[in-house]
């Protein structure tokens, strides 16, 4: 038996952190409802009374939860920042996952006792970086990037004392964490300021008669056809002409899905794997939770011996962007 | 038990659409403000007052249309075009309020159709998330 990484699973309302427990997470992690996290979204998200009653359902079960605060302070506007980072502290939950170097080291001297996450907004994706925030803020666990290959993940957790934990599901994008400022282009809103990539007010899906169209802020960014998969409607996953000929161009919307690499990734040592999506809803966390669960288990028994079952394939598959999944930047033969 | 995959036939739709749209678009109202009323749905009403909703059930050929004032929600519309649509199969629509399948997936695959104000849209996607079935006599239907 190996030592399993924890399983960490999105909660964007009170029954997604159920169903995520209730189907083998070992730590969920949550936001508020304001743009202090990176899935601010109308109606997503908890509020004091919620989040207290999700610790409390956790806590009961011996699992962790884990407040995400991840998003950058505005220049001389970092009092909403703060304030949550001490009603995390106040909810007692087991760590918060920041980005933001100010709000890091005002976390670590207000608050000695609470657990710090590096986020992976926080865009460390060499050992030294993930060293230099041990030392200044005492991290404990950071959260890699999801553009490393599989050897630089090993390299990193080589030459570090601090937990590494790695993305193991979900939708992806172009991966410039911490820095996109593609939507601002679009709306005046970026990811790392607003806590979303495409806020829905600026979204429209419109019926052309022979499909879809979606634009963002009125730009036309994809013109899907009847019977084509759709995703989410950012710039970095929609088709532009470019030399005459129309297709993506940055991104095509999928999913990453790390099932065929589990044994390796225990192998490595990482200590927790995260499943994106606190903005989808309980059955996504149901299923997905379920699905990655089973595996881990089964390649914690020998990784020698470990093998995708179909059924979980089928699970993951069916709610990925595009319903397409790739191993993305881990498997990189060529490197 | 999953919902099957089902589409109503054609005569069936036939036979719904001679039907009125009100008694099951009163159901739907009737059933949103009992949920309200109870604090089961928790719906902060100053996001939805004055919108108007159309439900279009596919495969029935069904649109059911309400709308939502300051303190609940009514038959019939408060405007001339709906504010949001959310259109797909009897099926899929059983599928979403049992927790079978989360509606990006549906509208990944182009399952669900959601037009008009996309925000709106969202607001009462994850009010409907919000809802915690365990505390009502209805959670033995819902599956994790």
């Amino acid at each position: 038996m190996q030592r399993l990484p924890e399983l960490i699973c999105p909660a964007g309302s009170l029954p997604a952190l159920k169903a995520a427990i209730d189907n083998g997470a070992d730590a969920v992690y949550l936001g508020l409802k304001n743009d202090t996290n990176a899935r601010n979204f109308a109606g997503l998200n908890f509020d004091h009374r919620s989040a207290s009653e999700g610790i409390r359902y956790a806590r009961d079960r011996k699992r962790k939860v884990l407040m995400a605060i991840n998003t950058y302070a505005r220049g001389g506007d970092s009092l909403r920042w703060r304030a949550a980072i001490d009603e995390a502290a106040a909810l007692g939950v087991d760590a918060v996952i920041l980005a933001d170097m100010g709000l890091l080291a005002y976390a670590h001297e207000r608050h000695p006792a609470l657990r710090l996450h590096l986020s992976v907004q926080g865009s460390a994706t060499n050992y030294e970086a993930i060293n230099l925030a041990q030392s200044l803020f005492g991290v404990q666990r950071a959260v890699l990037p999801r553009v490393l290959t599989l050897d630089q993940v090993r390299h990193v957790i080589a030459n570090t004392s601090v937990e590494i934990e790695v993305f193991g599901f979900g939708s992806l994008c172009v991966m410039v964490e911490g820095r996109c400022l593609l939507s601002s282009y679009a709306t005046g809103e970026s990811p790392n300021s607003h806590g979303v990539c495409s806020p829905a007010r600026f979204v429209r899906w419109e019926d052309n008669g022979q499909g879809m169209d979606a634009r963002l802020n009125h730009i036309l960014i994809d013109r899907y056809g009847a019977s084509e998969t759709a995703g989410y409607p950012t710039l970095c996953k929609g088709r532009f002409e470019v030399e005459g000929h129309t297709d993506y161009v940055l991104e095509q919307p999928s999913s990453l899905n790390v099932l065929a690499m589990l044994p390796q990734l225990l192998d490595a040592g990482v200590a927790a794997i995260k499943v994106e999506g606190r903005q989808r809803s309980p059955a996504y966390v149901a299923q997905v939770t379920r699905a990655l669960r089973e595996a881990l288990d089964q390649a914690g028994q020998s990784t020698q011996r470990f093998s995708v079952k179909p059924a979980w394939q089928q699970a993951l598959a069916k709610v990925s962007e595009g319903q397409q999944v790739t191993l993305g930047a881990y498997d990189r033969p060529w490197k | 038990m999953p919902v099957p995959d089902f589409t109503l036939p054609p005569f069936g739709r036939r036979w719904l659409q001679r039907l009125p749209a009100t008694p099951p678009a009163w159901l739907l109202v009737h059933s949103l403000n009992q949920l309200q009323k109870r604090q089961v749905l928790a719906a902060d009403m100053s996001l939805l007052s004055g919108k108007t909703f159309a439900v279009e059930i596919c495969d029935a050929g069904l649109t059911l249309t309400f709308c939502a004032d300051d303190e609940r929600f009514h038959t019939g519309s408060s405007g001339d075009a709906p504010d949001l649509r959310l259109a797909a199969n009897l099926a899929d629509f059983l599928r979403l309020m049992l927790r079978e399948e989360d509606p990006d997936t549906l509208f990944f695959s182009r399952r669900l159709r959601i037009e008009g104000d996309t925000e709106l849209g969202l607001i009462v996607k994850n009010l409907l998330d919000s809802v915690d079935w365990d505390s009502t006599p209805l959670r033995r239907f819902m599956q994790h």
